[in-house]
């Protein structure tokens, strides 16, 4: 429960970002160069000003860079998660329910893919993404493509189960009465099979959302995720561990606690929440 | 059996050539390489003769056929950036990520295999559940962060271990290797801890468990009752039952090595072929990723087909439903 608390702390804090944020760190203009390196909760050399956890190399303050950043990171996390699921229990209907050709050719692609770890996948579907842009459109679509590569490379459960569930529920009545009736294909998926197998997609969902959150992470402290001007929690990461040696140790230890925080809070939020849901277990 | 082995010969090759599509497709498709080669100013006579050259308008899949046959001989084209060819750059850099990913397997199988038995024999006690709570953060924690967080504590607090690159190598032909220097083998300690923790997580948590399911069986019990001590009945008859699964998860497990390396060698900044990929992403340097692509679904499909067979060989039951068509 201790979980639950700290995940929705973290929600609303992103959530009310401008609101709680004393700086707005993604504005150039209030950027103060002069403020960098600050330690926390010291007055700056030069400004005297105060700042909570102290700034980073261009002068940001740091905690108002957290809170902006986890708005991104939790957008990039919500977003891909969406695609994945929308992508994957499409693709798991239409090979389940039409079969065939189209059960084969989904299913042995999701195989393929399942064989190379997400991360890499991701890492690739960026990297051609970026190819594809025109280079002035790479900055602008940073997030977009970022979306797009986690999205595209957390489908496979989704579809998986999906599918099984799909063929379970083909035979039963209530199907083969709607067919009778006349409704077309689609309708028959929609409508009716749809909501009889989305119980396992919420599960799936929230352990794609942690997983999405962490690549997002890992892609940004890589450098090939969200721009540097925008920094989510990696990028502040990447920053902190240049300054590490020259002894600016907060500009790490902040960013990485709320990662750290944010990361198990999911997790055990989710595990309580698969427990929960889990009708063996009532 | 020989029809088993061929079909999953068949599938391999089957998938190795759809990876090997997607490798072309990247490589031809993506970003404009006659652009790249000769610049904004060229004229379009020069271009139209580059294509030529290149084969650029020769149909797809006369291309695609071209491209296969230059992998087979190891031709990648060459980079982007520096125009080097591309074969020449990975052969370089790849014996650091595999005396990186080899070391941290080790860690991993040897640790994991240890502390997976130690807390499925003595439930409950105090030092298993302070593994077991610490696996959990283990697995939270971001790969990337566990190597900040102990470049921190060794390097910059403790100052013990260096906190970048691979210290000083000796060159053994067509081979450098990092292990018969001090310095090398110093660099090799925080990358392969960082590069092995989620391995060994998860290789603790499938010994524990397996170990948990075999000591509940029958022949333990008679084992016991026949008056075997608990060292021989633990060594000699659960281990050798519980290495099999675990040897075939931890190979499977290679997938995830080969993409942690690429994050653990960016954090330490380890000379490998994984750092070379990420650096070809983010200056979309296209030779270069394709090439991985290609070389990485390789060495999966290879890994994948041998523990496949591997495990019909040494389990006759799997090999029984085979034949019967149970596919």
């Amino acid at each position: 429960m201790i979980s639950f608390a700290v995940f929705t702390c973290i929600i609303l804090a992103a959530v009310f970002a401008n609101i709680i944020a004393p700086y707005n760190p993604f504005d150039p203009a209030s950027l103060n160069l002069m403020n960098g390196f600050t330690p926390p909760m010291q007055a700056n050399d030069f400004t005297g000003e105060v700042f909570l956890m102290g700034t980073d190399d261009q002068g940001r303050d740091l905690f108002s860079t957290i809170l902006y950043g986890l708005r991104i990171s939790l957008f990039v996390g919500v977003m891909a998660v969406a695609l994945a699921m929308v992508l994957g229990v499409l693709l798991g209907l239409i090979a389940g329910f039409f079969g065939g050709w189209f059960d084969v050719l989904i299913m042995r692609f999701a195989d393929i893919q399942m064989t190379f770890p997400s991360i890499l996948v991701a890492m690739l579907i960026y990297g051609v993404a970026k190819g594809v842009l025109p280079p002035d459109l790479r900055y602008e679509m940073s997030i977009t493509v970022l979306i797009i590569s986690i999205g595209l490379s957390e489908w496979v459960p989704f579809a998986r189960t999906v599918r099984g569930s799909t063929l379970v529920e083909k035979e039963k009545e209530y199907i083969i009465a709607a067919k009778m009736i006349g409704l077309n294909k689609w309708q028959i998926m929609i409508r009716h099979i749809l909501p009889n197998v989305l119980s396992p997609v919420l599960v799936i969902a929230t352990i794609t959302f942690a997983l999405a959150i962490i690549a997002e992470a890992t892609l940004s402290f890589l450098g090939v995720g969200v721009p540097t001007t925008k920094p989510s929690l990696g990028t502040l990461i990447r920053i902190g561990q240049d300054f590490l040696f020259s002894g600016e140790w907060w500009i790490l230890l902040f960013p990485a606690i709320t990662l750290l925080a944010l990361a198990l809070s999911i997790n055990l939020f989710g595990d309580w929440l698969r427990d929960t849901l889990n009708p063996k277990l009532k | 059996m020989l029809i088993i082995i061929l079909k999953r010969l068949m599938q391999a090759v089957m998938v190795l050539l759809f990876v090997a599509f997607i490798s072309f497709l990247i490589f031809r498709f993506v970003g404009n390489p006659v652009e790249s080669l000769l610049g904004q100013e060229a004229t379009v006579a020069q271009r139209a003769a580059l294509e030529e050259a290149l084969g650029l308008n020769e149909p797809i899949y006369v291309q695609y056929a071209k491209f296969v046959w230059r992998a087979l001989q190891f031709d990648f084209g060459n980079s982007y950036r520096g125009a080097l060819p591309v074969a020449e750059l990975i052969a370089t850099r790849l014996p650091a990520t595999l005396e990186l990913a080899l070391t941290s397997a080790t860690f991993a199988v040897i640790f994991g295999v240890i502390t997976g038995i130690y807390t499925a024999i003595h439930r409950g006690s105090f030092l298993t559940n302070l593994i077991l709570s610490t696996s959990l953060i283990g697995v939270s924690l971001p790969t990337f962060l566990i190597g900040v967080l102990l470049i921190w504590l060794f390097s910059v607090e403790l100052n013990w271990l260096p906190s970048f690159g691979r210290g000083d190598v000796v060159d053994l032909g067509w081979w450098s290797t990092g292990f018969l220097t001090l310095s090398g083998l110093k660099s090799l300690i925080l990358p392969s801890i960082t590069l092995g923790l989620y391995q060994m997580t998860l290789i603790m948590r499938l010994t524990r468990a397996e170990m948990l399911e075999v000591l509940q069986q029958d022949f333990i019990r008679l084992a016991k009752s026949l008056g075997q001590s608990n060292r021989q009945i633990y060594f000699f008859h659960a281990l050798p039952n519980i290495l099999i699964p675990v040897i075939t998860i931890t190979g499977l497990q290679l997938g995830s090595v080969i993409a942690f390396a690429i994050i653990t060698e960016t954090v330490f900044q380890w000379p490998g072929v994984g750092l070379l990929f990420i650096n070809a992403v983010y200056f979309v340097d296209i030779p270069v990723m394709s090439a991985y692509l290609l070389l990485v679904g390789f060495a999966f499909v290879v890994i994948n087909l041998v523990v496949d067979l591997l495990y019909l060989l040494i389990d006759p039951r799997l090999r029984d439903s085979q034949m019967r068509g149970e596919n």
